[in-house]
């Protein structure tokens, strides 16, 4: 295959027309030298048909994939309504380019337009941005705003963050400039945080939900942050905060956090392997000048009628250069389409009874598995959607076990940390029926006899 | 009533909903012995919409559309080529759309074999030893390859002191703005006469300063640097890495390997060469082709291989971490993958051939017409100026405004900076022969128009879902969410011609 449509005859029109005798004398400015000699050591090429049974073959080779999910850890296994699959894939979205003539991008501008407004809304801020690569790099980005904006320099985080994120931040901050705050139980407590403020950070950055799923008093966070000068950046699950509080809104004279960003890919995105995902980024129209990535913004015609546009692009590395407020030059446009569509379709109260399913049958998980023996809540405290829970064996065993049943139970933290080896993280979405919630905890049961 | 277009907030109402889900059939306790001291939200003011206005709303807008399945979009450095539809469907296998990234090893060796594949055919086609696929985007790729310089400078005890990277103003833009993200200082040097590198002023720049030269091949021109082997040899005999920015790798694909030109590193953007969906602005991938001795530098976690088993080794001490809050952006990756191995290696030299073909022939039937600053043959793009126009008062933003009007997305317009009212055109090789005539009959015309009605092209364009856009509005009144205004007329809008 080679998805091209041209006949020898027509290359010799063409060569002719361009007034050489050969394709060759087209390449004389590459030195003989460097050119290939022989052809490139790569399979194929493959049918559609071949190709179907190879990649086939790979996908089958995920056995993850056949199980009943309770995984989490960042990446969920929400149900998709069909409507978003049949919008989302047709090439007028997915084979477009970036929106640079807004004339003929009007499907995907209002698309990002609303997508920013549903953001907004849903994290308690006033603006949010096109989207960015993911929930790490959004952190990433909201840490290196706030110390643009505050001029300082350290980044207190609190350590019940996403071990990844700590990591993806880790690559990018020089180590000098992070603290990393030790969680108590799961969490972070404020006292701690206070220790590690000072007149060089520049923001505190925690999460919520945490990590461990747990649900911490985000504005004991925001009042000490800002009263050390410090912005206060919420790295957020937007499924939760289609029923919390958003951590945008004051409250109780406490002032919200100034940036919140997280990962989206719970708005109607699938797994897929982690990737690709969705960054998500909002903040109050004060900073909107220091904000990374694409904006959309609503404006007329020449006729007067409303349209949608791409604006400061000022910011951008593409006019600025080395002065560009970040380096990023695409944003996750299909995947915020998806989003806007998903959340366009459960609209106010399907996302919210998404997030209510999400507590009754996580905590009913919870309790099943407290009555197993062996098993235990590691924490204490509100959760949701996920918890972890202690198990009578390493949680490697478990997962292993409970998959010969067809249920993968859980993230194994092991894997992250050999103090968390016998702990596993276990998400329950609204896809996970009561019978499956059942079989998840009869698998329990049986990973754990005879362990202790 | 208001005739204009609504937007999602704007349509249903109370009541309305899309689909519903099942009723809860575990034991239902109040949230508030679920989340005890947790706020809940008072209000979320989304949408009610039921489901068919909800397809309706996003099919109207679809249709608003330019898109490359319905035409030609000549991009210069954006590659906008077929986007195979068998590749859309690998990736939404349920083995893979349903592979979660924390599954662990064993129940991922689908997903890890897809992964260690792609890196292997995008180390042979580039010439290098080993691939990083976990970075998002070009730019990310950018990023996390000036990391593996940093941390190579530094494991030769350098890092303190090379902090200056060098690059053409010819270069894109992400270039500086991803030496600034090291907090390392971006040193410019001017193109020579035919924008290629000048070896002496890079010779002017070097020194025990530089961590790196990044260089665009070809370069932004569309032109092939004639001296690279001079300008590679030079960096490193000052100690400095060359970084090549791989937006143009189109063009050399089983022709030039740029291992062998002498570059350390490069990034790739599979979303042009690999033909993986632009998706409306992403998402992309942009994984990094490393030389031989920059391995020990990649971000963790690498697919290692034993005895037919992967696995992800997150033990590599001098690892610049990690950059993707999972494995990188897999459901891309399948895409490319799919997309290499469906051509093969004489269809992915093919692919190049086709292109630079497409674009040398594109540039001869316009040079007339428009000014050709650099005549040279071009490899896969080539740069015209719209100066001529100018005396007619018309600038190549209405060229580029006009073309909208056949059915033909603009070209990429005012870069590279080094040319004066620049129209970069890259044809790719998706193009046949009669697009690209099209193509050149209705730029001859729009020149032609240029000359003997400059108002039509000021006024363009007519035949678009909307009329020029009032970008300076947008910027000064700032309505970035519906909350705070949609730009929705107050009076009933004028009836649509």
């Amino acid at each position: 295959m080679s998805y091209v449509g041209r006949t020898r005859e027509e290359e010799r029109r063409m060569l002719e027309k361009i007034g050489v005798p050969s394709f060759e004398a087209l390449l004389e400015a590459v030195p003989a030298g460097v050119r290939l000699k022989s052809g490139l050591g790569i399979e194929g090429p493959l049918s559609e048909i071949e190709l179907r049974r190879r990649f086939g073959a790979w996908a089958a080779a995920n056995e993850g994939a056949r199980c009943a999910s309770f995984l989490g850890a960042g990446c969920y296994d929400h149900y998709i309504p069909a409507a978003v699959n049949a919008l989302a894939q047709r090439s007028e979205f997915a084979t477009a380019y970036t929106p640079y003539q807004p004339e003929v991008a009007q499907g995907s501008l209002t698309a990002i337009f609303e997508f920013q407004s549903l953001i907004a809304e849903l994290t308690g801020m006033e603006v949010a941005n096109a989207s960015l690569y993911d929930g790490a790099t959004a952190t990433v980005e909201a840490a290196l705003l706030a110390r643009h904006s505050t001029g300082r320099s350290r980044v207190v985080v609190a350590g019940t963050l996403h071990p990844h994120y700590r990591e993806v931040l880790r690559t990018y901050l020089e180590d000098r400039a992070l603290s990393f705050v030790a969680d108590r139980g799961g969490q972070c407590a404020p006292e701690d945080v206070q220790l590690a403020l000072g007149p060089d950070v520049a923001c505190v950055v925690y999460s919520y939900p945490n990590f461990f799923g747990l649900l911490e008093s985000p504005h004991a966070l925001h009042r000490l942050a800002h009263d050390a000068g410090a912005l206060a950046v919420a790295v957020c699950d937007p499924i939760a905060l289609a029923l919390l509080e958003p951590p945008g809104a004051a409250r109780d004279g406490v002032t919200g956090a100034d940036l919140v960003v997280g990962e989206g890919q719970s708005l109607g995105n699938p797994p897929s392997f982690g990737g690709p995902a969705l960054g998500f980024f909002a903040c109050p129209e004060t900073l909107v000048r220091r904000m990374p990535g694409r904006l959309a913004a609503a404006t007329v015609d020449k006729a007067g009628r409303r349209g949608f546009v791409l604006t400061l692009q000022t910011r951008e590395q593409h006019i600025r250069r080395e002065k560009a407020t970040s380096n990023i030059c695409t944003n996750q446009g299909l995947l915020a389409l998806r989003a806007t569509i998903y959340m366009g379709l459960m609209g106010k109260q399907g996302m919210r009874e998404v997030a209510e399913l999400c507590v009754q049958k996580s905590h009913h998980a919870a309790e099943l598995a407290a009555r197993i023996p062996g098993y235990r809540r590691a924490h204490e405290g509100p959760f949701f959607r996920e918890f972890v829970l202690e198990c009578p064996r390493s949680a490697a065993d478990v997962v292993r076990t409970a998959r010969r049943r067809g249920i993968d139970p859980g993230v194994d933290l092991g894997q992250f940390s050999e103090a968390w080896r016998r702990w596993l993280l276990v998400a329950v979405t609204e896809q996970r029926s009561a019978e499956e919630i059942e079989r998840w905890a009869e698998a329990l049961r049986e990973a754990g006899e005879g362990a202790r | 009533m208001n005739l204009e277009r609504r937007l999602l907030t704007e349509q249903g109402g109370p009541g309305h909903r899309g689909p519903e889900l099942p009723a809860c059939d575990v034991p239902v306790q109040p949230l508030a012995d679920r989340l005890p001291g947790v706020r809940l939200r008072e209000r979320l003011e989304f949408p009610e919409v039921s489901e068919p206005e909800v397809v309706r709303h996003f099919i109207e807008l679809s249709a608003l559309n330019h898109h490359i399945d319905r035409g030609f979009y000549p991009l210069g450095s954006c590659t906008m080529k077929h986007n195979p539809k068998i590749n859309d469907e690998l990736a939404s296998l349920p083995g893979f759309a349903l592979s979660h990234p924390l599954a662990g090893d064993d129940a991922s060796q689908g997903s890890l074999r897809v992964i260690r594949e792609l890196q292997r055919v995008l180390a042979e086609i580039t010439g290098f030893s080993a691939v990083t696929t976990q970075p998002s985007a070009g730019a990310q790729g950018e990023m996390t390859g000036l990391l593996m310089i940093r941390a190579w400078h530094r494991s030769r005890g350098e890092g303190e002191k090379r902090r200056r990277v060098i690059i053409p103003d010819s270069a894109h833009g992400t270039n500086p703005a991803s030496v600034n993200l090291l907090g390392w200082e971006t040193v410019t040097i001017p193109s020579e006469e035919h924008a290629a590198v000048n070896p002496e002023a890079l010779a002017r720049e070097l020194d025990d300063r530089t961590a790196a030269v990044m260089l665009t091949v070809p370069n932004t021109l569309g032109l092939f640097e004639p001296r690279i082997l001079e300008v590679t040899r030079m960096a490193h005999a000052a100690g400095a890495q060359v970084y090549m920015d791989g937006a143009n790798l189109n063009a050399l694909v089983g022709l030039v390997r740029p291992g062998e030109l002498g570059f350390d590193l490069m990034h790739i953007n599979v979303h042009k060469t690999f033909s993986t969906p632009h998706g409306g602005g992403g998402p992309g991938a942009g994984p990094v082709a490393v030389a031989r001795h920059l391995e020990p530098f990649l971000p963790v976690p690498v697919v290692v291989e034993q005895g037919g088993r992967l696995r992800l080794e997150h033990e590599r001490p001098q690892s610049v971490g990690r950059v993707h809050s999972f494995h990188g952006n897999f459901g891309i990756l399948v895409r490319a993958l799919a997309y290499i191995l469906s051509l093969g290696p004489g269809g992915l030299e093919r692919v190049s051939r086709t292109a630079i073909l497409n674009a040398n022939y594109l540039m001869r039937r316009l040079a007339g017409t428009y000014e050709l600053p650099h005549p040279e043959h071009c490899m896969h793009e080539f740069v015209l100026s719209g100066r001529p126009l100018r005396k007619y008062g018309v600038k190549t933003l209405d060229v580029a405004k006009r073309l909208l009007d056949f059915g033909v997305h603009a070209p990429t317009v005012y870069f590279p900076l080094i040319v004066e009212e620049a129209l970069m055109i890259e044809p790719t090789e998706t193009e046949t022969l009669d697009r690209l005539d099209h193509f050149a009959e209705v730029m001859i015309r729009i020149a032609a128009e240029a000359r003997e009605n400059p108002q039509q092209l000021l006024d363009a364009p007519f035949a678009t879902p909307v009329r020029r856009l009032d970008e300076g509005r947008a910027a000064r009144e700032l309505k970035l969410t519906w909350a705070l205004g949609t730009g929705r007329p107050a009076a009933e809008p004028a009836a649509r011609p």
